[in-house]
């Protein structure tokens, strides 16, 4: 039954990575793309109806941490408490940006709210890396099950590491390009004009760095966390999920290429999906590894909730789930025309 | 430890005060939009549908901060409380992931559609969006009612083997007797925020003698709304929530009236401050055997007085949580005086003209808030010492590992960014106000 809610775990959070990661890659790409107010407005209206929904996906996953693993809710949260303040305002400046930006007609009050929407959609985008990269990676798990990382030590992995250091810089980094390519083929997909032609002519070099970045990255987590790549071989069916993922990552430019930009946007949605995927079932049973010693690491049999919650949370999650994502989808299908300049 | 506990005590309670401004006024609203929206389509009648768009650009307004600082609330308990969320979890875990899942999807889902879809899906789409909106925010407030329930009295639970709480029954946690009158009491204190709001600003109108069709819309529909949720207030949700309070937490009810000593026939007082020496209540005005009547509904029952509780069950702060009930009960009274008197020149048609009961609505837009926090901060530092009434004390879940310097930095950092946001809160309210309810202006400028 932990397997279970593993798997819807891992479920929300690719969700919310695909859902929040084409908004945070707009809101990235915004200055660059949009060059004068009324295209500003243009992306605007590609994810304002949208984006709300999209970041409860969030809500969503801690929720489902909290009361499916509650050991581990606590355990990371209070561990990880610097960074996740620093994301927990991160996401009040972007959502008041979003929301507030077309209050005024002021130039000089839309481009301070311009700037602080892209400049916390880039943050957002890699500190959810660097959060990847730090679960990963392994943290200071003792023995009394608790930790606490501080933001950065002198970035070279070992005992006292940080938050940051230059493996969870590079997951970082990586993310940062994986969403930017998300917004990219967003923006292509669901705007016509200037602003998609721009974001076509930008999302084949953000696919390239996005594709070196990720072997490069793969390569080293393999070195750096060899429990993953074990994890994988151990059942050969789980390398099925890195396989997808090296088909969707080559899909998303034939499509491109094709013309057919929401096919394109499939592809990189489902390659996200897919990284997640191969990250949980190279890691599974492990939740949260200890880079202190790999047997203080917790599991899901150690953190999950006992039987009788989980049976419950059996009978109404699927349901919930179910309809949030028939919200998702309706929603979605509303605005789903092209929006003109 | 004492320090990093306050700390993070401080933390919680500011966060979740300046939180709470935000959710009262648009589960409020939403009742009220709602409202006018069904009148709209029923009646087939565009004024009432311009009203509404008016308060939904409000009401976007708030929704906004209101989601940006509830989401710091879900990630603190794993934060700075995380022993006890490795406690309860079990339970409360449920309860907010219920919230997330079921009510805020929906609240966040409907108010996109709301907001920007009436293009889209028509009148009649705008009418569900609109209620549905309203069914989306009133279930958040009661899974997190829930929430609170369960840490002031915990039914539906076991403790298991290695000392943690577990579900044992859903459908007990969600119907637990102390969540039934706390809902109540909650939901009819967020829809006098806003029927307080709507009346206020129509009001303010009138004064002016600007959109006086449309004031006289918000001015009615916020009287009467406001009237009715003023009476229920008191009776039966308040007074139903007292007597559980004298029920299962017997130390707090003594604080909550400043009752040092247990006596037959207890005195209810409306003014006196709590000297905590000479343990008594200084300058008391009070109205003899009136509080045991009110709890026990015998003149002559015994209310048991802070001396039949050792002081460490008493709550950590009797004077915060004396008068935080006090402003709650004493704003409470007022509201049902300006509301009924309101309501009265409504019937009489005499207060669209009458200047000073104008003057009094639109002055008393602030107090609704001023008496919703009160009654949190009564409820929440009169639960102390506990986190989970009877069960688990406040000092056991505090996340000690985290160091102070981390827990006040976060603080100084939510103290700042929320002093910005109230600003920028006040302005963007303040201009829509000054712009008003012109018509055929965008529900929402994207």
């Amino acid at each position: 039954m932990g397997t279970l809610f593993f798997c819807f775990l891992a479920f929300l959070l690719a969700a919310y990575v695909v859902l929040d990661g084409y908004d945070l890659g707009t809101g990235m790409l915004h200055l660059g793309l949009a060059r004068d107010d009324a295209e500003r407005r243009q992306l605007l209206r590609t994810i304002g109806p949208l984006w709300d929904g999209n970041e409860v996906y969030l809500v969503a996953s801690g929720g489902t941490l909290f009361f499916a693993f509650p050991e581990l809710y606590a355990v990371s949260f209070s561990g990880f408490y610097l960074p996740l303040m620093i994301v927990l305002w991160l996401l009040i400046v972007r959502g008041v940006s979003i929301e507030v930006r077309s209050h005024l007609l002021s130039p000089l009050w839309r481009q301070a709210f311009d700037v602080g929407f892209s400049a916390s959609s880039g943050l957002l985008a890699f500190f959810l890396g660097v959060a990847i990269g730090n679960v990963v990676r392994g943290v200071p798990v003792g023995a009394d099950r608790w930790f606490l990382q501080p933001l950065w030590t002198d970035f070279r992995l070992g005992k006292e590491t940080g938050i940051l250091d230059w493996y969870t810089v590079l997951v970082g980094t990586t993310a940062t390009f994986v969403l930017a390519e998300q917004g990219a083929l967003w923006i292509a997909w669901r705007t016509a004009g200037a602003v998609r032609e721009r974001a076509l002519a930008l999302a084949t070099p953000v696919w390239a760095v996005s594709a070196v970045l990720t072997v490069v990255m793969s390569g080293v987590t393999f070195l750096v966390q060899p429990h993953i790549p074990a994890g994988l071989v151990r059942e050969p069916w789980r390398l099925l999920f890195p396989a997808a993922g090296v088909a969707a990552l080559l899909a998303a430019p034939l499509a491109i290429r094709r013309g057919q930009e929401g096919a394109a946007f499939a592809a990189w949605s489902a390659f996200l999906a897919l990284l997640l995927a191969s990250v949980a079932a190279g890691l599974y049973p492990v939740l949260l590894p200890s880079s202190l010693d790999p047997r203080l690491s917790l599991t899901v049999e150690e953190v999950r909730a006992a039987d009788g919650a989980l049976r419950l949370g059996l009978v109404w999650w699927p349901l919930a789930i179910g309809i949030a994502l028939a919200y998702t989808a309706y929603v979605h299908r509303r605005f789903s025309e092209r929006v003109a300049p | 430890m004492g320090d990093l506990l306050l700390i993070h005590r401080l933390h919680f309670g500011f966060t979740l005060v300046f939180h709470y401004l935000f959710p009262q006024l648009t589960m409020g609203l939403a009742l009220l939009i709602a409202l006018l929206e069904s009148l709209s389509y029923w009646k087939k009648d565009e004024a009432l549908h311009e009203a509404a768009r008016f308060w939904a650009r409000v009401f976007g307004i708030n929704f906004v901060i209101g989601v940006v600082t509830g989401i710091p609330m879900e990630f603190q308990f794993g934060t700075n409380w995380a022993p006890f969320s490795r406690y309860a979890g079990g339970v409360i875990g449920q309860t907010l992931a219920l919230e997330g899942v079921f009510a805020f999807f929906a609240e966040s889902t409907f108010l996109g559609l709301f907001l920007y879809g009436e293009g889209r899906i028509g009148r009649k789409g705008t009418w569900a969006a609109a209620v549905l909106v309203f069914v989306g925010s009133w279930l958040s407030g009661y899974f997190i009612t829930a929430t609170n329930a369960f840490m002031q009295h915990p039914v539906g639970y076991a403790v298991d083997a290695s000392g943690k709480l577990a579900m044992v029954s859903l459908w007990q946690v969600l119907t637990n007797p102390w969540l039934v009158w706390e809902y109540a009491h909650v939901m009819t204190g967020a829809t006098q925020t806003g029927a307080f709001a709507m009346a206020g600003v129509g009001a303010l109108y009138l004064l002016q003698g600007r959109f006086e069709a449309q004031a006289r819309t918000f001015v009615r529909t916020g009287v009467l709304v406001g009237a009715l949720a003023s009476v229920l207030q008191i009776f039966p949700s308040g007074d139903a929530q007292g007597r559980l309070v004298a029920q299962h937490q017997p130390a707090t009810l003594a604080a909550l009236e400043g009752l040092f000593r247990s006596a037959p026939g207890a005195p209810l007082a409306f003014v006196g401050q709590p000297d905590m020496q000479r343990r008594r209540l200084d300058n008391p005005i009070e109205l003899g055997h009136a509080l045991s009547f009110l709890t026990w509904r015998r003149w002559t029952a015994r209310v048991e007085g802070l001396d039949a509780f050792p002081v460490e069950d008493w709550p950590t702060n009797v004077p915060l949580v004396y008068y935080a009930y006090h402003v709650m009960v004493g704003l409470g009274t007022f509201f049902i005086a300006i509301q009924l008197g309101a309501a009265f020149l409504l019937w009489r048609r005499k207060l669209f003209a009458s200047r000073p009961m104008l003057w009094v609505l639109l002055l008393a837009i602030p107090f609704p808030y001023v008496a919703n926090t009160a009654g949190w901060v009564a409820a929440e530092a009169g639960r102390q010492p506990w986190l989970v009434h009877g069960l688990y004390r406040t000092p056991q879940g505090a996340s000690y590992h985290v160091s102070s310097g981390n827990a006040l930095f976060s603080l100084l950092g939510f103290t700042g960014a929320y002093a910005l946001l109230a600003i920028l809160f006040l302005f963007l309210v303040g201009r829509e106000l000054a712009r008003g309810p012109v018509e055929g202006a965008p529900a929402h400028e994207g």
